[in-house]
């Protein structure tokens, strides 16, 4: 099954100095995703969680070991390809949703397409597609700052997903949502994960977010201490 | 990519104003210096072209070497004729003779006695052609204080402070003691006129203007004078059309090696003029230079400030795949459009202002009462060709290298710590 391998982490270390020493985050992690999962990274706080979702989305380099990527490793790719594989095959979801407050709910979404050279028509497409996803057809024309969270994170969501990437990772999606909105977002990404074969990798010490997963990966001290599978 | 930007610039009222308002009005005073100066150092330069200089002068070799003393010994002879030529030659050019003298002035009691006396330095000018336009030229009518113009042979002006001093009024008879060209003595009876202030101490001290037919009498300079002044046709001093000017008259005298051969200098040969010139020339730099310095150090907190808030921009993009250079340079971008903008709006705000002062003027010559240098009195600015581009210098150079500045901070960050900002 090597083939639907999407994400392998290999002896995955990450050491921060730390006053005269280091501190270890990560402390020999392996761990292999494939294709279409649905699986969490879960864990106390401190347990290495972001931590671990920014090497597998290239925004951070281990200190040993390795993660590889839709088959590039990340101590092979430049700053430049890791850019790139980010910009084509990588979704981000936040905490915070870090929409630009100056744009439009439509702009918000259609800015990663714009880093994709994608033409105004096809960009349109994909937005209004991508929106109707979340369910905010409605307020295409909206800021920011005239959404609900709740809105604002399905914003993010469509923003995440408008380029159809491979992998989204979510890092506490649903940390400044309450329960209904939580559960609305978090039925949105199962749904997305269904139709499009999205995989989706969290975060999180949320149980609602727990709840919806189909793999729940346990972190303790920066290393794994539980894996298992859930069915549903 | 830039739509979306300027979108963006166009929303962000904090992103923008601040630089926008800074820029605009850092061009502003750029342009109002460049004008201001321009035009105080043109009109300096034009008093000293209409008064003494002309933006050229003919003159005769052996004068040329003691040209402070402005002896009328050394005189060009066969005048008439070399004006002839030089209209002819240089038809679009203006050609005034001149005699410029020294000598002592007598106000005599009813006896004849001397009553008092005193050295005067004397311009004698065409006044009754008006053709000439020599009266315009030294702005008899305004300068005038007591009296009126001479209208007849044998009138002269005399400037006001030497009149007081020497208890002369209107219509005294005095009498003028000098040398002749020939080097013998000289005594002839005029009558003064009226009295004139230039503003300027150096001229104010003891000055007399006489028409040029009289002065020819009282010196024996019948068909000569000593300067030959030319005006070109543009109304501020052009050294590159005076440099023309001079190096095709002097080339067609070349072979001539008199002492009494005509030769032509310029305004910026003469009163130390050149160094005012080259001044003027270099103003505009030093301004722009300063300004772009000011500006810039002034933009890059701006810009820090700006920078701040944007971390989390930064980080986002960064997430999503942009890569750092390239949000570098869309900021720079961004600097670029603000730049553009403001240095527009500070030039118009400039030149528009700049223009009142034109049109207007500052009038300080109640306050120049004793300068000594020949500075005019009313201020003007000068709009000149590149008044209405230069500010565009520290307007972008300034907004782009203060955004260049505040943005290494940014690029200098590590991916991951961008990052985690968006993560606080
Ligand atoms: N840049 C850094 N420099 C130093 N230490 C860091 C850095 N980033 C993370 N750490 C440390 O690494 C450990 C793991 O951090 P991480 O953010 O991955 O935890 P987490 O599991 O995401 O926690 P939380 O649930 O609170 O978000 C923490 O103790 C943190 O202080
Ligand atoms: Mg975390």
């Amino acid at each position: 099954m090597k083939n639907t391998e999407i994400i392998s982490v290999n002896s995955l270390t990450k050491r921060f100095p730390m006053g005269l020493g280091e501190f270890t985050a990560l402390n020999g992690i392996d761990l292999t995703i494939t294709k279409g999962e649905f699986s969490g990274v879960v864990g106390p706080s401190g347990s290495g969680k972001t931590t671990l979702l920014n090497i597998i989305g290239l925004l951070d380099n281990p200190t040993d070991g390795d993660a590889v990527i839709l088959g590039s490793s990340s101590r092979a790719l430049s700053v430049r390809e890791a850019a790139i594989l980010r910009r084509k095959h990588l979704g981000f979801i936040f905490q915070t949703y870090n929409l630009l407050p100056v744009y439009t709910v439509f702009e918000n979404a259609e800015f990663p397409l714009l880093l994709l050279k994608m033409t105004a028509g096809e960009r349109k497409r994909a937005v209004l597609d991508a929106l109707e996803w979340v369910g905010l057809s409605d307020k295409v024309g909206s800021k920011p700052a005239q959404l609900s969270g709740g809105e604002c994170q399905r914003v993010a969501i469509a923003r995440a997903m408008v380029k159809r990437p491979e992998i989204v990772l979510a890092d506490e999606p649903t940390a400044n949502l309450d329960a209904e909105n939580s559960h609305h977002i978090l039925r949105t990404m199962l749904k997305l994960n269904e139709d499009l074969k999205t995989t989706f990798l969290f975060a999180t010490h949320d149980d609602k977010v727990i709840s919806y997963l189909k793999r729940k990966i346990t972190l303790i001290d920066g290393k794994v201490s539980r894996d298992e599978t859930i069915i549903r | 990519m830039i739509k979306f930007i300027i979108k963006g610039l166009l929303r962000d009222k904090h992103r923008s104003r601040l630089p926008l308002i800074v820029v605009a009005i850092g061009v502003m005073l750029t342009v109002l210096m460049t004008t201001w100066i321009t035009g105080v150092l043109g009109d300096s330069i034009n008093l000293n072209a209409k008064l003494s200089t002309g933006h050229v002068k003919v003159i005769t070799k052996a004068y040329r070497e003691s040209m402070d003393q402005i002896p009328v010994d050394l005189s060009l002879t066969g005048t008439k004729a070399l004006i002839t030529e030089l209209k002819k030659d240089y038809p679009s050019a203006s050609w005034v003779e001149r005699i410029q003298f020294g000598g002592l002035l007598d106000l005599p009691d009813e006896n004849g006695e001397t009553k008092s006396q005193g050295p005067f330095a004397g311009i004698a000018v065409d006044l009754f052609n008006p053709s000439s336009g020599e009266a315009e030229r030294l702005n008899l009518n305004r300068i005038l204080v007591n009296g009126r113009l001479p209208s007849a042979s044998g009138e002269i002006l005399v400037s006001h402070s030497f009149a007081e001093k020497l208890g002369i009024s209107i219509n005294d008879r005095v009498t003028f003691i000098g040398t002749t060209m020939y080097g013998g003595m000289t005594i002839v009876n005029f009558t003064v006129a009226g009295t004139i202030r230039y503003g300027i101490t150096a001229l104010d001290r003891g000055s007399v203007i006489m028409d040029i037919s009289d002065a020819r009498n009282a010196l024996e300079m019948e068909d000569a004078c000593n300067e030959i002044l030319g005006f070109t046709d543009v109304e501020y001093y052009d050294d590159s059309k005076a440099s023309e000017l001079m190096e095709s008259f002097n080339d067609s005298y070349a072979s001539d090696n008199d002492q009494f051969a005509p030769v032509m200098i310029r305004l910026r040969d003469q009163n130390d003029l050149g160094g005012l010139i080259d001044m003027m020339s270099g103003v505009v730099g030093i301004v722009s230079f300063v300004f772009i310095l000011v500006l810039s150090v002034v933009l890059w907190n701006a810009g820090l400030i700006g920078g701040l808030r944007r971390y989390g921009e930064v980080g986002l993009r960064l997430a999503m795949g942009e890569e750092k250079g390239h949000i570098y340079r869309s900021m720079i971008a961004e600097s670029l459009a603000i730049g553009t903008a403001g240095s527009v709006i500070g030039i118009a705000l400039g030149l528009s202002l700049s223009y009142l002062l034109q049109q207007k003027g500052l009038d300080f010559s109640s306050a120049m009462q004793n300068a000594t240098m020949l500075m005019p009195g009313v201020f003007r600015t000068r709009i000149t060709p590149e008044a209405w581009y230069i500010g565009f210098i520290p307007g972008i150079i300034a907004t782009v290298l203060g955004t260049m500045l505040a943005g290494i901070g940014i690029y200098k960050r590590q991916t991951a710590r961008l990052f985690k900002e968006l993560q606080s």
